[in-house]
């Protein structure tokens, strides 16, 4: 038997580790991973959740993260094309029009 | 036991792939532990009584996300990813600020929390009850993100199209 706090604190973990990816990758591709996986790490906090306060609700709501995510990844993936075609380039570095 | 020793396992591969996503420096590389990732957390849902959601996790997220990533991937021809210096400030505050921050919240999480433990197929977790709670409770959510979906294709139709493409198959047709 495994209690509920050890898959928030691996939940956590998987959060983390996408937070950390997000601010030091400099490819825009991996930044992505990152968010998906910290969206991954929230998923495995609904499940837990649901199995712990006998709800399925929690599991519904993974499918509504999951739909979520797909077209996240759907449209930012597009984006990332639309942005090599223009700038040459997949480091976050040099897409910088917005900085002062 | 058997199901300690499981979550175990899961959850190791799961942290070994997240840290091996922040050490490779190739994008292909990171989509490849990342789909070791996505494999374990269905293993993690299994271990929770979600059946229905570790299916929906291999072939959605494993399958078709993973593969939309590796495809941008080779279609961009994306190559290691270069090195920059991060800030010194950010290192020498961030990370152990960072270390202090999870112990606490493990330590709280682990001590504090009288929680039983979760029983195995306790809840069921199986496509009928999904979908019952799917289209009856959750109806209209549902429906919103059907419309969502529909934009996000329309929005990466219109994104990753070239510019000049509309106006050469004007004149083409």
């Amino acid at each position: 038997m495994v209690p509920l706090s050890y898959y928030l604190v691996l939940s956590g973990i998987l959060f983390a580790c996408g937070v950390t990816g997000f601010l030091i990758k400099r490819n825009i591709i991996t930044i992505f991973m990152s968010i998906e996986l910290m969206l991954n790490g929230v998923n495995l906090s609904f499940v837990a959740f649901a199995a712990e306060w006998q709800a399925l609700s929690g599991q519904v709501f993974v499918f509504f993260v999951m739909v979520v995510a797909a077209a996240e990844a759907a449209v930012g993936l597009a984006i990332i094309i639309a942005i090599f075609r223009t700038r040459e380039t997949l480091n976050v570095d040099y897409v910088n029009l917005l900085k002062l | 036991m058997l199901h300690l020793l499981l979550f175990l396992l899961f959850g190791l591969a799961c942290v070994a792939g997240a840290v091996n996503l922040l050490v490779q420096r190739h994008p292909i590389n990171s989509a490849l532990s990342l789909v070791v990732v996505m494999g374990s957390l269905a293993g993690e849902y299994l271990l929770l009584g979600a059946e229905f959601v570790a299916a929906i996790q291999v072939i959605v997220y494993a399958g078709a996300i993973m593969v939309l990533f590796v495809f941008v991937i080779m279609l961009l021809n994306a190559g290691e990813e270069e090195r920059t210096s991060g800030s010194r400030v950010a290192l020498l505050l961030g990370v152990p600020g960072m270390l202090i921050g999870a112990v606490l919240v493990a330590w709280l999480l682990v001590e504090r929390s009288a929680t039983p433990a979760v029983a195995v197929g306790a809840l069921p977790g199986d496509p009928q009850t999904i979908g019952w709670l799917l289209f009856h409770n959750y109806l209209l959510p549902f429906e919103v993100t059907s419309i969502l979906v529909l934009i996000a294709i329309l929005g990466a139709v219109a994104l990753a199209s070239q510019p000049g493409m509309e106006a050469s198959a004007k004149k083409e047709g």
